[in-house]
Parts: C-alpha cells; structure tokens; sequence
C-alpha cells in the first residue's frame, strides 16, 4: 500500500482525464503538476499552452504563476495575448482546461469574483483573469478543489465562469462550446448527467456518501454502479515527490 | 519626436491629474518603476488600467492615486489576494474605487478596439456569466449575417490617455523590441494617446534593424523613452532577471493593514529619488540570484540584398 496525500490522489486522478493529443490549457499549482504528470506518464506529446500566450511550453522547474519566465524558455512559441484568446482559444485549438474557483454550483457554474453582493462584497476575489474565457471555448473543462458546503453551494452569487448554466441544453442554447467534464475533490470525483447536473462517480478511499453529502450544499445524487477512485502508485509519487514538487510547494504535508 | 528622458520628467509631462493611466505588460516587464514615480509625484484622481493589476496597483490604491481601476485579473500571482485593492472595494480605504472589470479576453479585446479606432469588437465571452449584468460596457449586437449565433457580445474601445510599458531594448527614436511574453503591450501602446516606454537597455538603431521581426511597438507611436535597468523588479525581464518572488510573499505580509503598506512606500518610494536610489537599497546577494543562466536564441538569416 502506498501513501499518499489528498492533494497526491487529486493530482493523480485528474492526469487521467488527459490525454496525449490534447492541447490543455494549464493553470499554475495543482492544475500545473497534474499536466506535467500526464505528460511524463502516459502522455508525451500532450501540448501545455498557458493563458500568458506560451504554446507546448516544456518548464524545467515549477512555475510560480502562469508568465513565468521558465514557460518561455525551450517552448514551441510564444504569441501576444490578443492572438492567443482569438486564435487558440476562440478558434477552437484548445482541448482540455483547467479552472478554480471559490463556488461550485451543480451545474459547474464557478465563481471566482465576489462573494456576497457584487456592488457591496463581503468577500472581493480576483475576478475571472482568462477563466470566463476557457470556460466557454473549451472542450473539456476540470476542477480540481477542497470539497466543503461553502465551495459547493446550491447557487453561486455570481457566475464568472458558465459550466451547464441552469442544464445541457441551456448551455447549448447560449452557443457555449464544450463544458465542464469532472470536478476532482479531496473526497470524491463528480462528473456531469445528461441534464448537466453534477453526481458523484467515485469516492476516494475511507470517504463515505455522508462525507459527501455534508461537505456538498444541494442532495447530490450518485451513480449506480458508484466505484472507488484509483490511488497513485509507488513511481507516481516518486515523480511527484522528487521531480515535480520537490520543494513541497503544493504537495506539502501541512496539506 | 521622440524624447529621452528620465521617468521623473517622463511622468509628470505625460501625466495630468484625472487622466487614464494604462501600465502595459502581462505577468512579464511591469513597470514598477513608473508606477513607484506616480506615487511619488503624489498623483490622486488616476483611472488606472492593467489586466493583472498585480503589487504595483495595490501600491497605488494603498497611496491614493486611484479612484477607477480596469481590470481582468486582481490577484497576488501565485501568492493570495491584493489586499489593499480588496480593502478600497470592499470598506473604502483609503477611498472608494470605481471597479471596471473584464475577462483577460475582454480587457485584451477593448485595447484592441482602441487600437484599430473601431467603436466595438466581438469576442465569444461573457455569455451565460453574469459580468453583463454588472458592466454597460458589456452589451450584446445582433449578427448582420445569416449565421451563428445570432447574437454576440462586444466591447468598446479603450483609449487611454497615457500607456506606459517596458522592453528589454530599443533605440533612441523608441522602436522596441521585446522577447518572453508580449502580451498587451503592442495594443496598450497604439491606443494611447501618449506612449512612455521604459527599457532594460538603450541600445544602437543598428541593433534594432538586425532583428526587425522583434520590433513589437514601432518609435513612431512612442513620446518618451527612459532607460531604466531593472526597472520591473520585483516582476522579471525574461533573459535579464526573474521575478522576485520573496517579495511578492512578503508583501502579502506588508499589506495585511493600510499603515504596513504606509510604512513601506515611506521607506521604498518616499524615501528615495529616483529608481537608482531603491536598487542600490536592495540586497545585492538576492538580487544576484535572481540573474538567469544564458541560453542564446540561435541566430536567424535576413539575408543581405
């Protein structure tokens, strides 16, 4: 049996939903290790394109946020931004991407900018940067984040990043490309149904329905055939560990 | 015409009171510096503009120089919050602020509508969010064409009055060239009225007309010119110094109130002249290590004709 950390399983789990002809969208932290994952494991040629305008950017060491310089050096191009949101982005080259936020709703609506009242916030967050953007260009969208009542509320106060708005069809209507494909918590991995709606596909080990239930805002259903999420293995933690993280930066134990 | 100068005199005939400031550069060549000299010169009614405001506005904010920003990103990069921006939104310290805020391709799209001197541009953003509902800047036309969709969202032109961006190099007349991220820079630049560019190095018009390919904003555009060495810390200049990280954590810990922010614009802005002056106060072992390893571009044939 190997051990691991929550955030190891999350990083893990989520290089699986990548696969080696995509091009992915990558974010900086978990998001980042998860796509370096995937390319040393099972996908080599998987193409990382960041929002600062770096194409199959290959960093020799983590970067510390998405302009990093080390996403420049030794990567297949560098575009302005302006051409990155049209022609990457806009243009449809853009498989996979990553998105975070502080709410989660059941139709993977995020929120990233305010909570509380917009014009009077309780709490004012960063805003959407690219991520209103990837979230309605992109094919495949995942989240990976803490699994809490407050971070999956039944409604978010404000849409910054549309997942299935009110359903399927209502995001298809609105002429939305893709949508959101997985949320990968440090409980469990949710996936979308037919109307659109968020419902657990497996739980991590030693995690319980009720675990989930009382950590989600809304009675999140679960599939019939519910499994247990896969755990790395003992040279995946290696690479993490040693190649990926070794200062500890996201994967610390204080996690 | 072009002018050399220094960024005292660059900023104070650029600059007047009420003005839209935009400071160009996306993650990469902030320009620290200019902002550093805004504070200085005591400026207090700025509608400031940056994709990813980043340390230098919270600075700003926390100095009062602003009462508008725009923006598409308000984040400590990699680190949390802007806390002195968050504490103007959310109590009004040290006054309110007037928040105008995209998406990255919203913000990117109104430069570039101010750029081309187009009344709007189309992006395929915004819909199914909810920033139409809190922005007018954001408003949906109908497609004069027979296809898909039949509505788009677009956004206006954004003109400011002064843009003020960095490069790694440029000759006197202000041709810049720029290798790394380029980010916003180019359509910053042509949708100012005035243009302040600050770079790494002064260098030969001969240097530029090697490389024409590099040349991201052309002299012609550019009033001021300022040579500037390191004029981004603690943001990078790709090949020529990374990004300062410890002081971007450290500052999480500075601004936690308004008097920590106070107490250090005292002693790093107030307290010195010119940038000059706040490189020679920095710790001359860090900043070494911040210096990148070489890893030369190999060099391409124009051809001689």
């Amino acid at each position: 049996m190997v051990e691991y950390t929550d955030t190891e399983l999350m990083i893990t789990r989520a290089a699986r939903e990548l696969k080696n002809d995509d091009t992915v969208l990558v974010g900086v932290g978990v998001p980042n290790l998860a796509c370096n994952y995937a390319k040393r494991r099972h996908a080599p040629d998987l193409e990382m394109v960041y929002e600062s305008g770096t194409i199959d950017s290959n960093p020799s060491k983590l970067p510390l946020s998405i302009g990093d310089p080390v996403l420049v050096t030794n990567a297949g191009g560098v575009v302005p931004m302006l051409q990155g949101f049209q022609h990457y982005l806009q243009g449809g080259h853009i498989d996979a991407g990553f998105l975070g936020g502080a709410q989660i709703d059941k139709y993977g609506n995020i929120n990233s900018t305010v909570i509380g009242d917009y014009d009077d916030p309780d709490v004012r967050l960063p805003g959407s940067g690219g991520a209103c953007d990837i979230a309605s260009n992109t094919d495949r969208t995942f989240i990976i984040t803490s699994h809490s009542e407050r971070r999956f509320p039944e409604e978010v106060d404000f849409v910054t990043s549309p997942g299935y708005v009110d359903g399927r069809e209502g995001r298809e209507e609105l002429g939305l490309r893709g949508g959101p494909e997985a949320v990968i918590t440090d409980k469990a991995v949710m996936k979308f149904d037919e109307g659109g709606e968020m419902y657990v596909e497996t739980l991590h080990p030693g995690v319980t329905r009720e675990d989930v239930l009382d950590a989600t805002g809304w009675e999140i259903s679960f599939a019939d055939d519910l499994g247990e999420t896969p755990t790395p293995d003992a040279e995946g933690i290696e690479l993490i560990r040693e190649d990926l993280d070794p200062d500890g930066v996201y994967t610390g134990t204080s996690d | 015409m072009t002018v050399v100068t220094d960024m005292a005199d660059a900023v104070s005939s650029a600059l007047s009171e009420g003005d839209m400031l935009y400071l160009g550069g996306f993650t990469h060549l902030i320009p620290f510096a200019a902002g550093h000299e805004v504070i200085r010169q005591e400026y207090e009614d700025l509608h400031i503009g940056r994709a990813t405001p980043d340390l230098i506005f919270d600075r700003m904010i926390a100095a009062g120089c602003a009462s508008e920003v725009t923006f598409s990103y308000a984040g400590n990069p990699g680190v949390g919050s802007l806390r002195a921006f968050r504490r103007a939104v959310e109590e009004g310290v040290p006054n309110p602020i007037e928040i105008d805020e995209y998406s990255h391709f919203g913000m990117i799209s109104r430069l570039s509508a101010g750029a081309q001197n187009l009344p709007f541009v189309p992006l395929r953003t915004f819909v199914g969010s909810d920033y139409p509902e809190h922005n007018d800047h954001i408003r949906m036309v109908e497609n004069p064409y027979e296809s898909e969709p039949e509505e788009i969202p677009v956004v206006p032109p954004l003109n400011p009055d002064v843009t003020i961006i960095r490069a790694q190099r440029a000759d006197e007349n202000g041709n810049a060239q720029v290798w790394g991220i380029t980010g916003d820079i180019t359509e910053a630049a042509f949708a100012a009225d005035t243009v302040v560019l600050a770079v790494e190095e002064l260098v030969d018009e001969d240097v530029i007309r090697s490389d024409p390919n590099r040349t991201i904003v052309p002299g012609s555009v550019v009033d001021y010119v300022v040579e500037e060495p390191y004029g981004s810390h603690p943001s990078y200049a790709q090949g020529y110094y990374d990004r300062d990280n410890q002081a971007y954590i450290e500052w999480d810990e500075i601004s936690q109130t308004q008097e920590g922010i106070e107490e250090w614009l005292d002693e790093w802005v107030y307290g010195v002249e010119t940038h000059a002056d706040y490189l020679e106060k920095l710790d001359t072992g860090q900043f070494i290590d911040l210096l990148p390893k070489s890893n030369y571009a190999t060099p391409i044939d124009v051809g001689d004709y």
